[in-house]
């Protein structure tokens, strides 16, 4: 099913880069010249979001015009502080953080057009202000700012939109509608239905309010390769397509030791070969904390590190050696992360991000092995088959991804209860995860080696 | 559910009774609460059936409605509510306490201390179950936009007087029970669950018979009600399960539920066999039919009334929290701002939130959560059990403390304690740790590091609530042997930051509210034939 | 209760919403024997219990239970069994809201539906010019018997499409293959567009106030509306082909309920595709009834073998081991859900299985299924590895067991504390 529907994308002619390029110049275009108060901008995994974002913030300093940006947490704001400052060393830039110890990237100071404060009158007159969405909510301005650009815009909360969107007369709204959704800890069930739900996201109230702006969609990705990319493009973003900008054979994984046979070496070499690998332990019925999965996963990273792996890809045509660096492990649960940290220490390895869907979302890294939500679950719940979860897991690489998994998840999904309650004129959310569990499910099927551990 | 409360319910399935999942009372329990036990009609919204009400639990005032198809009838009963209810409500009101609080000076934009009226105490309504809440909520929305006679003399179908004020009223409540740990309307299967483990699901202990049968089976307490002391002797020794199975369908020669639903929905059955008949004979004007629909109204009630009342007693047995009073504080001034929009006269809440209110309300009651988990942990070992097992806190006995002081000009102290513990907790680096002190203060501190040679032993450096002087201040400082309890959690988490005013909604958010639409407090649509 | 059973292959038709217009012919044709066995499962001459909407939506509430599987598809009365059985369900419905909600009906269906089409077209069409009353259809639908009334209501929906105007069925019935053979449905109410359009109505006494209605029975409603809109695409189906017309079930139907308040109508539309999904993975699942009775021991029945005056004579033992031939997956929810509920989980409660405490229980248990092996493991004891399989037993290094300590300790801990500070406190 989900062959067919590849085959008839890439059956006509495509360049990427050209239609990168067409999308960013209309996308520019609006942001610098438009009428609109908003633009919003649709990038699904590593369309080259981040990239926008400089760019859009340094032609509008170039065109004299000021600007704030939004992001979402001090990390998000850090990295685009440094990517400003790598492009433009002179540019000044001003990062407004919180007053505690610790609550920027010391790395900052270094720079010399970089200004830090915690007062936002002290960074009056830069070019660009760069805070979180939490710090500039307790920011007042006389002025309001001519323009602002807010990062992962789907990941904001509709209030906290509220609290910053009087600092700005007109913004660019810029995030990847397949990650995971903002949430609240408490019932917000009253104000289903209402455009502006404070707990839906703040794009969806922006466009509920604001239903003409320009929309743009960023229609490739650099980060998936050619073996990734249809796979979550159809079964997250079934209405909003996207492709790679790479082909196949532009991307190549190697071992410098050969396969000792094992399950564990088997799957790196499906994975090397095709782009994907799932590692399938015998059925059974386990806490979150499985200790054969959790050693499962170690064991798939150690492999990784000591059969020598190189990377080629389009950016260097020698092989890059795959260091634990360009590793990480996705899992749904922090004690999951904190069970596979321990059991890579055991191995000797340490440089490896071992973090929550939550937390890897917007990184990029090589490989990725990830412990599946539902491995070993006895049901599935609404946290574990949330699509972005899944998502993010599934679309941090830029070569191969391998997931571990206990047998029996397919049951486990026929047999999920679907009672799910309707709020009225709340937009039904596509795909829902059955749907996207199954298609990753199906896909990751052809690509799986069973192991007893 | 978390492991600790799983385990509380297979014990209980053990032991045949609940098992305690608080050693202390979480909410505030009123000297004098309301109790309100509603029935409804079924298939229809708004059209109330009956209901007891009252402090007293041995005079509660039965209120019935004979036809609710009539809406005089219907009228009538609201009228009566109102004069039961509001009375009760209204008698906090003149009782105040002064606080100060700051206030913006319209002029200067600064700050400035004001006195103003808090009400030393608030009234407290309870009712059987969630669904009880909600009717509370559906009442109130159903009379809030009525006009009475006096408001609007040519309108047809005037509401009797004060409907639209218990209408307000209701609203608030039914708002006020949304934000977690509020205690002004609550409801007793929330209060029994909170506090007790079943040997049942969570979804089997809505029904509030079959809770109490776990709680505190009947066959222990022969003499707590009247109709328990009846069937006493066939329950002699019987398990939570039995009582609690017989709860739910035991029934009586006449077909009736021992212990019919707690409302507001009624057993299917008893509107069949006794209610619709009867209602027929009242329909027919039968001599004694009114009388009879009371009687069948009351029956289906009473057991409620009395088991929320046992349910009052057993609460009652448990000691208060220590920062239960610091919430309830909190409902009174809820109860003193509603007081006084009613007094100046405002109009009633609208039918839905504008931007801001809504963000306003998430807000607060995201802060509320985060206080009310931090202070269920502090006021009881059991629940901070649970924090431990999540790895979210702590404890551990001091091995050893070593002064050490800031850098800087003006050195502080940092004292830097060695704690021995079983929690396995996993610290990030320099994670921020509270501790709440004797005098109710917390101190903060940064995790340092784990001691190598010691498993179970770490390291913190203190680096507050030691006062101002260069001399930490005596017993902030915790001394070898000393059992201490860090958590990762803030104990009093602050709210968010400030909203715009409505009037400021940005475009993102639709502009100022009133802007487009229908104004929000037009009296609801009536229609002239008005039957089930 | 354990891993789920690897001999049962899965059902991999109609797995993707995308794929709308899936005709039934493509659905795994049960064999003659199936029907056979299902007859035997039944009793002779007992006539299958046909499953109307409610019953077909339901099947969604607990896909995992292979008990109510094979009895639904069967077709056998689970509400007469249950009481036969000693555990009665405690369903029933109140006449007031039976009377409420057939005057409702009646009211937003009066005047040849003016109201509903009025509010369909408010909804679901604006900007295209409104009906005109008097030019809308209402076309006579009485048949005898179910076949007859569903091919009475396909001849109705060909000639009202091939109008090419508006048309109201009032209660058409449609009908639906469940595990081979037709179930029919009745829907309040389907509206065929000037466009070739049908939608779904469904007319509910629920209020909606301030354009809020109560979300779990929003749900309902739309889980029960999905099988009118799948059992109207088979006729489509065949309507496209006669007519010639493009003919489109519309998978967004017209939710209609009082407003606030009153008996006045008001309407809001309801997206079903994701209900729509579900619905044909469940009916495709059904077919598996016929690996389940093959497990079946030989002669296995649940004939109550009724009396003329209706009472079962069977003996309640057999009937309890006929059942018990077939596993269940009780969860609590089944109480609100399946007639047989009760008996379930009478059965779960006294086997100490933990779903019996709640579907989320299980989370953080790995391979533990009874509360005495929770407890077991919680205190330290040896955990009984009697009839658990191989490959669950509690393992020495099991979090699950570790945590179940850890929990314990604590929670005893923290009681043993607060115990020791009431004794103070009564001292002083």
């Amino acid at each position: 099913m989900l062959g067919s529907r590849y085959a008839q994308r890439t059956a006509y002619s495509f360049d990427p880069a050209a239609e990168a390029a067409a999308a960013t110049d209309a996308i520019l275009h609006d942001t610098l010249h438009g009428e609109r108060r908003g633009v919003v901008v649709d990038s699904p995994p590593g369309a080259g979001k981040s990239t926008l974002v400089v760019r859009a913030a340094r032609e509008l300093a170039a065109a004299g015009r000021p600007l704030m940006v939004v992001a979402q947490t001090n990390a998000q704001v850090d990295d685009l502080v440094l990517r400003l400052a790598e492009k433009d060393p002179r540019l000044p830039v001003g990062r407004l953080h919180s007053s505690e110890p610790g609550a920027f990237d010391p790395a900052l100071a270094e720079l010399p057009a970089v200004r830090t404060s915690a007062k936002a009158a002290d960074l009056a007159g830069m070019d660009i202000v760069v805070s979180t969405a939490a710090k500039w909510a307790y920011t007042k301005v006389d002025e309001p700012w001519r323009h602002a650009i807010v990062d992962e815009a789907y990941q904001m909360r509709s209030d906290a939109l509220l609290t910053v969107a009087g600092l700005f007369e007109r913004a660019l709204f810029v995030g990847d509608p397949g990650q995971l959704d903002p949430f609240s800890v408490v019932g917000a069930d009253q104000w289903a239905g209402l455009s502006y739900d404070p707990s839906s996201s703040a794009v969806s109230t922006l466009l509920a309010h604001n239903p003409d702006l320009p929309q743009h969609r960023l229609p490739v990705s650099w980060r998936l390769p050619a073996s990734a990319a249809p796979l979550v493009s159809a079964a997250f973003y079934p209405y909003t397509p996207f492709r790679s900008g790479t082909d196949h054979g532009d991307r190549r994984l190697a071992f410098g030791v050969p396969s000792d046979g094992s399950g564990v070496d088997r799957v790196l070499d499906e994975a090397a070969e095709s782009g994907w690998g799932l590692l399938e332990l015998p059925a059974r019925h386990t806490p979150r904390t499985d200790p054969e999965a959790v050693r499962a996963v170690a064991l798939v990273v150690g492999r990784l590190l000591a059969r020598g792996g190189a990377a080629t890809s389009e950016h260097s045509p020698d092989p890059a050696p795959l260091t634990a660096a360009r590793i990480a492990v996705g899992t749904a649960h922090r004690d999951q992360a904190a069970a596979v940290r321990t059991a890579l220490a055991e191995l000797g390895v340490t440089e490896v991000a071992v973090d929550t869907a939550n937390r890897l979302q917007g990184r990029e890294f090589d490989v990725t092995v990830v412990l599946h939500p539902l491995s070993g679950r006895p049901d599935a719940t609404a946290f574990h088959l949330e699509t972005g979860r899944l998502c993010v897991l599934a679309s941090r690489h830029r070569h191969a991804c391998i997931v571990v998994c206990r047998a029996g998840v397919a049951d486990l999904l026929d047999e999920h209860p679907s009672t799910e309650p309707v709020q009225l004129g709340v937009t039904v959310k596509f795909p829902d995860g059955w749907e996207a569990n199954h298609a990753v499910l199906a896909h990751l099927s052809e690509h799986r080696v069973p192991w007893r551990p | 559910m978390s492991l600790i409360e799983t385990l509380a319910r297979m014990e209980a399935v053990a032991t045949g009774r609940a098992a305690p999942l608080a050693t202390v009372r979480h909410r505030h329990l009123s000297e004098q609460p309301l109790v309100f036990v509603p029935l409804t009609t079924a298939g229809e919204a708004g059209a109330p059936l009956g209901a007891l009400v009252g402090t007293d639990r041995e005079k509660p005032a039965l209120l019935a409605v004979p036809q609710p198809r009539n809406r005089d009838l219907r009228f009538a009963f609201l009228a009566e509510l109102a004069e039961s209810l509001l009375p009760y409500v209204d008698g906090f009101a003149d009782v105040v306490e002064w606080e100060e609080r700051k206030e913006t000076d319209p002029e200067t934009g600064k700050k400035v201390p004001v006195q103003v009226e808090l009400c030393a105490d608030a009234p407290q309504l309870i009712v059987p179950s969630a669904a009880g809440i909600d009717f509370v909520r559906l009442l109130g929305r159903s009379m809030r936009f009525r006009r009475t006679a006096e408001q609007e003399p040519e309108a047809p179908y005037p509401a009797p007087p004060h409907v639209p004020l218990l209408g307000r009223w209701f609203t608030h409540f039914g708002e006020r029970a949304r934000v977690p740990g509020a205690s002004l309307l609550l409801s007793m299967t929330g209060l029994l669950t909170r506090h007790w483990a079943t040997g049942q699901s969570l979804l089997e202990d809505q029904h509030l018979g079959a809770l109490l049968a776990w709680i505190d089976p009947p066959a222990r307490h022969p003499t707590s009600t009247p109709r328990r002391q009846r069937s006493a002797p066939a329950l002699q020794g019987v398990s939570g399960r039995a009582a609690a199975e017989r709860a739910e369908s035991a029934r009586d020669a006449d077909g009736r539920l021992l212990c019919p639903p707690a409302g507001p929905a009624t057993d299917p059955a008893f509107d069949n066999r006794l209610l619709a008949p009867a209602m027929a004979r009242f329909d027919a004007g039968v001599p004694g039919a009114e009388d009879e629909i009371h009687g069948l109204i009351e029956s289906q009630l009473r057991p409620t009334w009395d088991a929320v009342w046992h349910g009052i007693d057993l609460l009652r047995g448990l000691p208060p929290g220590a920062r239960v009073a610091d919430r309830w504080k909190r409902d009174r001034w809820s109860y003193t701002a509603h007081r006084d929009r009613v007094r100046a006269g405002e109009p009633p809440q609208p039918r839905r939130d504008d931007a801001v209110t809504a963000a306003q309300k998430l807000a607060s009651r995201e802060t509320a959560q985060a206080q009310l988990d931090a202070q269920e942990a502090l006021d009881d070992p059991l629940v901070m059990a649970g924090r431990r097992l999540a790895g979210e806190a702590l404890e551990g006995t001091v091995t050893a403390v070593e002064m050490a002081f800031s850098e800087g000009r003006r050195p502080m102290p940092r004292p830097l304690v060695t704690l021995r513990t079983a929690d396995r907790t996993p610290l990030p680096e320099r994670a921020k740790l509270y501790r709440a002190l004797p005098d109710g203060k917390t101190q903060t501190a940064e995790f340092v590091a784990y001691a190598a040679e010691e498993p179970g032993a770490l390291v913190v450096r203190l680096t507050g609530g030691m006062g101002r002087g260069r001399t930490p201040e005596p017993g902030s400082v915790p001394e070898p042997d000393d059992a201490v309890c860090w958590t990762l959690f803030e104990h009093a988490p602050r709210g968010g930051p400030e909203l715009p005013d409505p009037e400021d909604t940005p475009w993102t958010h639709g502009g100022p509210p009133g802007a487009t639409g229908a104004p929000e407090d037009t009296p609801d649509t009536a229609t002239a034939e008005d039957f089930l | 209760m354990s891993v789920p059973d690897a001999r049962l292959p899965r059902v991999n038709a109609f797995r993707d919403s995308r794929h709308a217009a899936a005709p039934p012919a493509e659905q795994p044709a049960p064999s003659p024997g199936l029907r056979r066995s299902l007859t035997a499962l039944r009793g002779a001459g007992v006539r299958p219990r046909s499953l109307d909407a409610r019953a077909l939506a339901a099947l969604a509430a607990n896909p995992g239970c292979r008990r109510r599987a094979l009895l639904d598809g069967a077709g056998i009365d689970k509400g007469a069994l249950a009481q036969a059985l000693g555990s009665p369900a405690t369903y029933g419905q109140s006449q007031f809201a039976f009377v409420r909600g057939n005057s409702f009906e009646a009211r937003v269906k009066a005047d040849g539906g003016a109201d509903l089409l009025r509010l369909l077209h408010e909804r679901l069409r604006p900007g295209t010019p409104p009906p005109e009353p008097a030019a809308v259809a209402t076309p006579d639908l009485s048949a005898a018997g179910p076949e007859g009334r569903a091919a009475r209501t396909a001849l109705a929906l060909r000639e009202a499409t091939a109008a090419g105007g508006w048309a109201l069925l009032d209660h058409p019935m449609l009908a639906v293959e469940v595990a081979g053979s037709p179930a029919y449905v009745e829907p309040d109410a389907v509206v065929v567009h000037p466009d070739g359009g049908w939608t779904v109505v469904e007319i509910k006494s629920f209020p909606m106030i301030d354009g809020v209605a109560d979300a779990a029975k929003v749900g309902a409603a739309a889980r029960q509306a999905a099988v009118y809109v799948l059992a109207l695409e088979t006729v489509a189906g065949h309507v496209a082909a006669r007519t010639g017309r493009e003919v489109r079930v519309r998978d967004r139907v017209l939710l209609v309920c009082p407003k606030d308040f009153s008996n006045l109508p008001t309407a809001a539309p309801v997206d079903v595709r994701k209900q729509l999904a579900t619905t044909r993975r469940q009916l495709a699942r059904l077919t598996r009834v016929e690996e389940i009775a093959a497990a079946l021991p030989p002669g296995t029945t649940f004939d109550l073998r009724l009396t003329d005056d209706g009472r079962a004579t069977r003996p309640p033992e057999e009937l309890t081991a006929a059942v018990e031939a077939v596993g269940a997956a009780y969860a609590p929810e089944c109480l609100a859900a399946c007639e047989l509920a009760f008996h379930c989980r009478k059965r779960a409660r006294e086997d100490g299985a933990v779903e019996a405490l709640g579907r989320g229980v299980r989370g953080e248990l790995g391979g533990l299924h009874t509360i005495e092996e929770v407890l077991a493991a919680a205190t330290g004891a040896d955990v009984p590895a009697a009839d658990t399989p191989t490959t669950d037993t509690a393992a020495p290094d099991d979090p699950a067991v570790h945590a179940l300590r850890r929990a314990a300790a604590l929670r005893a801990e923290a009681l043993a504390a607060a115990a020791d500070r009431s004794q103070e406190a009564e001292c002083r």
